[in-house]
């Protein structure tokens, strides 16, 4: 009853407030659209699998500048499951065999580069393998790679900018403390919260990932409604986050300054650049992002397809951060109603 | 036989190392408008806000209706009006009022009621419709009251409920406020400006955290030999500080 009392308020501060619902809405189209149409890769030393390779063509692929790996059939399957191998190059009854992992088109187009340059006479010149890919394919481009990320970037930050501010102004316009003079339980106004802000976070998803992939065609080979789960466990994350860090801030401008400070790493860490490329000392960053779990599952289920085992365990990381940042909100709430 | 609706049992309040308030006693025995009167900082809001349930006394205890506060079902009785409006700009006074009759459990036939029998109380039938951004500062703390009396509490407080409000709105008030009373209801109204003390059944004055007197205006004017509310304010200042 309390709860749905603040859940129809925000519902309708939402309506009244148009730049908002823009912001939420639209800006992430735009800025979607302008990616896909100036989008460009660069150079990247992709992982090749070797199983039965002939030396000779082994040696021809060492003056490319990919990474060589010799292993057996299984082990290369393996690893190119879990990406740790971009392709894995088999010989068949003599016939070679070229598999892609697929997923990312940067790698895809590293690991044909190095096929392309063999030439220079002798044995491996004549070299045309046969290429699979595991995911993905041929027409897989930068954009249907980046694009699941994006999407997770955009919810994140602007349901994190939207909740933090929106709190903030309950703080310092009094409403909060107004509130809490109310019979109202601290643990009701976050619930009510959620549900508020739950409800505009499914609409953008849905819009967002809608728009991305049957206007600007990307990549989607697994089921709508994980996307929506996922953005939506990851919109509390960044909503959680929003109330608890509004705590921490004075006005709307100081609510801005947490953008370089936590939206801006998060991206960095959250795959839109190889985090091979990235110095292993800093690294380990990515596994405390909430961005990260997001951007895996995201791929999983728009690129490679994948389904509930696939995403289990990054949908429950994140659930994890939501719900510590939960119980902090209700604790700091504390500060306005000893009770 | 009933208890008391107010009190105060030697309550201090500290904030870190700063003490705002020091051994406060005070007790409401029947419904009446009770004025705290006290200059900027005396300690008056923070008094109220630990009365309702916000803050809790670092010693003494308080007990409204019979009930140690802070306690949350006794928020249902109690309505509080905030030193500075809260209320949310882009909705319509209407949504505000709405959305606060919710968080005390009213709906319906009940809510809309009373949510007209308020509006018309504070004279704001007519601007229902209009966000509130758009209200003047008189017309968002007659809200802010109008939010106070949604639920028909049966215990009362006011911070500075007559700040900004022009004089002949301020007279409508305070007949608002006796009507109330008439009602069965208790009123603690906080207030700097001397000239409402008259209206008060009681006085409290407050300075420095302490509460300095208590009476009605005849009594503490009569104790202080003065002919107005602020020469005897003035006497138990002075006193104060003598001390
Ligand atoms: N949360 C707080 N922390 C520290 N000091 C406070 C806090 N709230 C109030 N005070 C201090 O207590 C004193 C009394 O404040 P207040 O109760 O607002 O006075 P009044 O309402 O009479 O103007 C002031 O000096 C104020 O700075
Ligand atoms: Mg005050």
């Amino acid at each position: 009853m309390r709860v749905k009392a603040l859940t129809e308020r925000i519902i309708r501060q939402f309506l009244w407030d148009k730049r908002t619902m823009a912001l939420l809405f639209l800006a992430p189209l735009l800025v979607l659209t302008l990616v896909s149409l100036i989008f460009n890769g660069d150079a990247y030393r992709p992982s090749i699998g070797l199983v039965d390779v002939p030396s000779p063509i082994q040696a021809a692929l060492e003056k490319s500048d990919a990474h060589l790996k010799t292993l057996s059939a299984a082990k290369a399957n393996d690893e190119l499951k879990d990406q740790k191998l971009d392709a894995v190059l088999k010989f068949e009854q003599g016939r070679p065999e070229l598999t892609l992992e697929g997923s990312d088109p940067t790698s895809n187009r590293a690991v044909l580069e190095a096929f392309t340059n063999l030439g220079g006479g002798g044995q491996a010149a004549g070299v045309k393998p046969v290429i699979h890919y595991l995911h993905g394919g041929k027409s897989l481009n930068n954009f249907d790679n980046f694009g699941p990320v994006l999407l997770g970037i955009f919810v994140f930050f602007f349901v994190f900018l939207i909740s933090g501010v929106s709190f903030l102004r309950e703080r310092t316009n009094g409403t909060l403390e107004r509130v809490l003079a109310s019979p109202l339980r601290r643990g009701e106004l976050v619930t009510g919260y959620f549900i508020g802000f739950g409800i505009f976070t499914i609409i953008q998803s849905a819009l967002i990932a809608a728009y991305s992939v049957y206007v600007l065609d990307l990549w989607m080979a697994g089921s709508f409604w994980y996307v929506l789960l996922i953005t939506l466990v990851l919109a509390f994350v960044a909503l959680s986050l929003g109330m608890l860090l509004s705590t921490f801030a004075n006005n709307e401008l100081q609510m801005f300054q947490f953008i370089p400070l936590v939206i801006v790493p998060q991206v960095f860490f959250s795959g839109l650049f190889k985090l091979e490329t990235i110095s292993d000392w800093v690294s380990w960053i990515s596994y405390v992002t909430p961005l990260y779990y997001g951007a895996d599952a995201l791929r999983g289920v728009m690129i490679r397809g994948e389904g509930w085992s696939g995403i289990w365990g990054d949908v429950g990381v994140l659930a994890l951060f939501a719900l510590v940042f939960i119980a902090l909100n209700v604790l700091t709430l504390r500060k306005y109603r000893k009770l | 036989m009933s208890r008391p609706v107010l009190e105060i049992d030697h309550v201090a309040k500290r904030f870190a190392a700063k003490t705002v308030l020091s051994d406060v006693s005070l007790t409401i025995d029947k419904p009446e408008i009770f004025g705290l009167l006290g200059p900027s900082g005396a300690g008056k809001t923070t008094l109220v806000k630990m009365i309702v349930g916000m803050e809790r006394p670092t010693e003494g205890s308080i007990h409204v209706l019979g009930v140690k506060v802070p306690n949350l079902k006794l928020m249902t009785d109690i309505g509080y009006m905030a030193q500075s409006d809260a209320l949310y700009g882009e909705l319509t006074a209407e949504e505000n009022l709405k959305f606060f009759a919710q968080l005390y459990g009213l709906s319906g036939k009940r809510l809309k009621e009373n949510a007209e029998r308020v509006l018309e109380l504070v004279g704001l039938q007519d601007d229902a419709k209009k966000p509130v951004q758009k209200f003047s500062g008189g017309m968002k703390r007659r809200l802010s009251l109008a939010i106070a009396l949604i639920h028909r509490p049966k215990f009362l407080i006011l911070d500075e409920p007559t700040v900004g409000i022009d004089p002949l709105l301020r007279k409508k008030l305070w007949d608002t406020f006796g009507e109330l009373k008439d009602n069965g209801v208790t009123l603690i109204v906080t207030s700097h400006v001397m000239d409402e003390a008259e209206r008060c059944d009681r006085l409290g004055l407050i300075r420095d955290g302490r509460l300095l007197a208590c009476g009605t205006p005849a009594e503490l004017k009569r104790a202080t030999q003065t002919t107005t509310m602020e020469e005897a304010f003035l006497v138990y200042g002075g006193m104060g500080d003598a001390r």
